[in-house]
């Protein structure tokens, strides 16, 4: 039979007390035992960074990190930054820039954010570029997701940041007015 | 990003940058995937891969595998005797679980269910296999010698429903297809040349990586069959489960969450037909969730040799282009005879070229098989015709952007007999990309700069439906099966509906993906959702209208006044009333429903193929470090002519995207094969781009309301990936003097490229 050990942790401010086989990494404690599926892995060997979940305000690859090494401490998931239904900046940030398309890397991206902000909440472009180098998106081509962390950085951020009243805004040339039919 | 925009007026929220649909979810975690799904009583498949490139099979052992505690099915070929094992979109080849024998290293033979993963990946190391082991080859042009391994002892059943039975001419066993696409009098155009360009180019294996690894789920109720799966094409996988279980198609329910990637690496069918076949075994619900190693051995790009000479007259004008086209397709067909066809249509590229000889053949190697990957044997050509655009400029003396401004294709004209006109302005895409690269202005030492172009025959078949439903209280329900992968189907559909029906967007609620659920769409892929699904949802918003229309004069003014149709609703002399007030109104009561069908197929508008042109026009400025070979693309400029942007905020993700993945490919991104095993098979050895190789980027989208679609619409996604290899191969070759012909670049191949140039200075 598999090694077994009992494990006491808070996961998103929630104490949380399991049985689980020592194998185990924390991936697969908060994916299968806890429902947090929020948490993506893809490459499975600390690589992309979609796994990326914050331990004691680090960021750590919940892939390979052994659930065992999380005894007693903080664990913040995707699914923590919304505590009251309220999205956080960052992750306005993100719906408001398009910093994601699948939407797959997002979970992760948005926690190395997270973490970086924390850390640094005025970084430069090249902090940024360099403080999400471990975490890979293979649909916007990054640009998008730099402009987000920027935004949220300067909270330059709203709900209605896009306006649906003005028609085509950015245009060169307006000729695009609400028709009628 | 900056618009420049002629076309006409679309009522919003088309063409309006609202926040995509599927942002709250995604940014939550909420979101989900098919690798999130779970269900009672469900099992966990794991996989036993040949570790030969090619074998036979002599025996398999399974007992202990079967005694393992937690074990509840172990499964063969042998297993399944009432399943049909074999299928493949273009030609029927390729066998869910191998059959007798293995083609590539990785192949699927033996599937374990389990209580769990792990039990099930035990399990599998108690599985003994026999093979013996067979001559192997993984390279395209050696599998064409003589002598060299036959893959296929028999010919795969071609699926002449689908129609590439034309595409199938078998010169060599080892050849799977052939296309030839030709026009004019080549002999004579090449006799006439003032100019001959010559070479051979090469792009390699790619992997798309789709951030999440192909997974699907299985269950059987009385005889009817449910799939959850990270697919592209629930209506082709369906078809596809049909004829593996002899099942009505109605009995096959595809329902697809949303998808972490596609690419096109997730078009057609991949792991279904297996998971299903197992969970037949198994009795239960059974989840076979692959690693991102195992997706790699699952579908990879095509590599291409192109073979290309092309004819010029002392103006550069062209005179005529002849190839030969060697895709590597691996072990199985998949759709690489569809990649081939795509490659040999889209040599020609942007261009009038009054000749034309190409064929394109599609080969079998022992390597994973090849399929559909965004650009579709358009990046593979496109490095080759475009390298000797600019290798035939310097050599008459000629601007580069000028040879091309002289041979780019006019709107409306052909680029060969019995196609749709380009529906592009290109002269004027070259132009914006040359004003945003800043091409007259003074470059440092060691950069150089190129602006290339493709133009691919793009939105595959027009065959899409949509049904709008139209409610009491005026709220819509729109059911179409597109699949949202995150390119934004989800927001520009729901976008379109809402401009067409009047209605607020958040009034607007689309069902996507689910074969029993909504109506039938042949595929998301080759960049058609918004120009094909677009047009099904306007033409089933129309029929709601018309039916609204009629029911307003039936239960509002049964005698008369004529009622007038509104943006939002219909005007009966002063009062308004709104598409729910109708509904309600013709049913006399509070309750009932309109239901639009929209039907989109070879007909009018939609006649003439291909549905549209996609547009590729990009430019970079790239340093190349001499001590190194390491290229970095300093800028790059994408212009994405889509004809109508329904959201250019999204326009914008797919064409930056789209171009980086591109840069991937072009520098760095390549699937090595040695002693017919995958040596980089992983995300530590196959490095894609970094936000650390984001250059500075400038994003133009053009709108001339030239598409076939809504409000001139017309499709993108692709076409800023296709001339970025060749675009950076020629402006390494201004900035260092190296002519780059194999992709990708990598800093390995510019440093000996580098030396072989100050070797040749020296003697």
């Amino acid at each position: 039979m598999p090694e077994t050990m009992d494990l006491s942790l808070t996961v998103n401010s929630r104490e949380r007390a399991l049985r689980i086989e020592a194998r185990e990494t924390l991936g697969d404690v908060l994916r299968d035992r806890l429902g947090l599926t929020g948490t993506k892995i893809s490459c499975d060997a600390q690589v992309c960074g979609a796994c990326t979940v914050l331990v004691d305000d680090l960021a750590v690859s919940a892939c390979t990190f052994l659930a065992a090494d999380a005894e007693s401490r903080s664990v913040r998931t995707v699914e923590g930054l919304a505590p009251n239904g309220v999205l956080s900046p960052v992750q306005q940030a993100f719906i408001d820039h398009a910093g994601f398309q699948c939407g797959f890397c997002t979970p992760g991206m948005l926690m190395a954010t997270t973490a970086l902000l924390e850390e640094n909440p005025a970084p430069s472009r090249d902090e940024v570029i360099h403080a999400l180098e471990g975490n890979l998106c293979r649909c916007t081509g990054y640009a998008q997701i730099i402009d987000a962390v920027l935004a949220a950085a300067r909270g330059a951020i709203s709900p209605d940041a896009v306006p649906d009243a003005v028609p085509d805004a950015g245009l060169d040339t307006a000729p695009t007015a609400e028709a009628t039919r | 990003m900056r618009r420049v925009s002629t076309r006409g007026a679309a009522p919003a929220p088309i063409g309006l940058p609202v926040p995509r649909r599927d942002g709250v979810a995604k940014v939550t975690g909420r979101g989900r995937f098919t690798v999130d799904i779970g269900m009672p009583g469900l099992a966990h498949a794991k996989l036993l891969r040949s570790p030969y490139p090619h074998a036979v099979i002599r025996s398999i052992d399974t007992a202990a595998a079967r005694r393992h505690p937690g074990v509840v099915a172990v499964v063969t070929a042998d297993d399944l005797p009432d399943v049909r094992l074999v299928y493949g979109h273009a030609v029927a080849d390729h066998p869910m679980i191998a059959t007798g024998k293995v083609r590539f290293a990785g192949e699927p033979v033996v599937g374990v269910v389990a209580e769990d993963a792990v039990t099930a990946e035990e399990a599998l190391r108690l599985v003994s296999v026999e093979y013996e082991p067979l001559p192997f080859v993984t390279a395209p042009d050696a599998a064409l010698a003589d002598g060299a391994p036959i893959i296929h002892e028999q010919p795969g059943e071609q699926r002449a429903h689908r129609g590439f039975a034309e595409d199938i001419a078998r010169t060599h066993p080892n050849v799977c297809s052939e296309s030839r696409q030709s026009w004019g009098e080549i002999e004579l155009a090449f006799g006439d040349a003032h100019l001959v360009v010559e070479g051979e180019y090469r792009y390699p294996r790619s992997y798309a990586y789709a951030m999440e690894p192909y997974t699907a789920l299985a269950r059987w109720d009385e005889g009817e069959l449910t799939v959850w799966t990270s697919g592209q094409h629930p209506y082709m996988v369906r078809e596809d489960l049909a004829q593996c279980f002899d099942l009505p198609l109605a009995a096959v329910r595809v329902i697809v969450p949303y998808v972490g990637g596609g690419y096109g690496s997730k078009s057609y069918t991949k792991i279904e037909p297996l998971t299903a076949a197992l969970a037949l075994r198994a009795g239960r619900p059974v989840r076979l969730g692959l690693t991102i190693e195992e997706s790699i051995l699952t579908t990879r790009g095509d590599a291409a040799i192109v073979r290309l000479r092309s004819a010029f007259d002392r103006d550069g004008l062209i005179l005529g282009r002849q190839a030969t086209i060697l895709l590597d397709t691996g072990g199985y067909a998949e759709n690489s005879p569809l990649v081939g066809r795509k490659a040999a249509n889209r040599l020609g590229g942007p261009y009038r070229i009054p000749a034309l000889d190409v064929l394109c053949s599609t080969v079998y190697t022992n390597t994973a098989p090849a399929s559909s990957f965004r650009g579709f044997g358009a990046p593979q050509v496109t490095l080759a015709g475009e390298s000797q655009m600019d290798e035939a400029a310097e050599l008459l003396g000629i601007d580069p952007l000028e040879i091309r401004r002289r041979n780019l294709l006019r709107p409306g004209e052909r680029p060969w007999p019995n196609v749709r006109g380009i529906d592009a302005d290109l002269v004027a895409d070259l132009d914006l990309a040359a004003e945003e690269l800043g091409w007259t202005t003074p470059l440092p030492t060691g950069h150089g700069r190129a602006i290339c172009l493709s133009a691919s025959d793009a939105g595959s078949e027009p065959m899409t439906t949509s049904l709008v439903r139209v409610h009491p209280d005026g709220s819509l329900t729109v059911s179409c099966g597109s699949t949202e992968m995150g390119q934004g189907s989800s927001t520009v559909l729901a976008q379109m509906a809402a401009g067409e029906m009047g209605i607020e967007l958040e009034r607007v609620h689309l069902l996507q993906s689910d074969t029993a659920a909504v109506s039938y769409d042949r595929s998301t892929g080759a960049s058609r959702t918004t120009t094909l699904m677009g047009l099904a949802i306007a033409a089933a918003a129309r029929d709601a209208r018309a039916q609204l229309v009629q029911w307003a004069q039936e239960s509002l003014a049964p005698d008369g006044p004529t009622v007038i149709e509104e943006r939002s609703g219909v005007r009966i002399g002063d009062a308004s009333h709104d598409w729910g007030d109708v509904v309600r109104s013709w049913f006399g009561g509070h309750a009932g429903e309109c239901v639009g069908r929209g039907y989109i197929r070879r007909s009018g508008t939609t006649e003439e193929m291909p549905p549209f042109w996609e547009i590729g026009c990009v430019g970079v400025e790239v340093s190349v470090d001499e001590s190194t070979g390491v290229i970095r693309v300093e800028k790059l400029v994408t212009i994405g002519d889509v004809g109508c942007a329904i959201n250019p905020q999204l326009v914008e993700g797919q064409d930056i995207g789209a171009a980086m993945m591109g840069l991937g490919m072009a520098t760095r991104e390549e699937l090595v094969y040695e002693d017919g095993n995958l040596m980089n098979g992983n995300l530590f050895d196959y490095r894609v781009p970094r936000t650390t190789d984001l250059p500075e980027i400038r994003s133009v989208i053009v709108e001339r309301g030239d598409g076939v679609g809504l409000y001139g619409a017309k499709g993108g996604g692709e076409g800023s990936l296709n001339p970025v290899a060749a675009a950076i191969a020629n402006a390494v070759w201004r900035a260092a003097g190296i002519r780059l012909r194999e992709a990708p670049f990598s800093p390995e191949r510019v440093w000996n490229a580098l030396r072989e140039r100050d070797a040749a200075a020296r003697s």
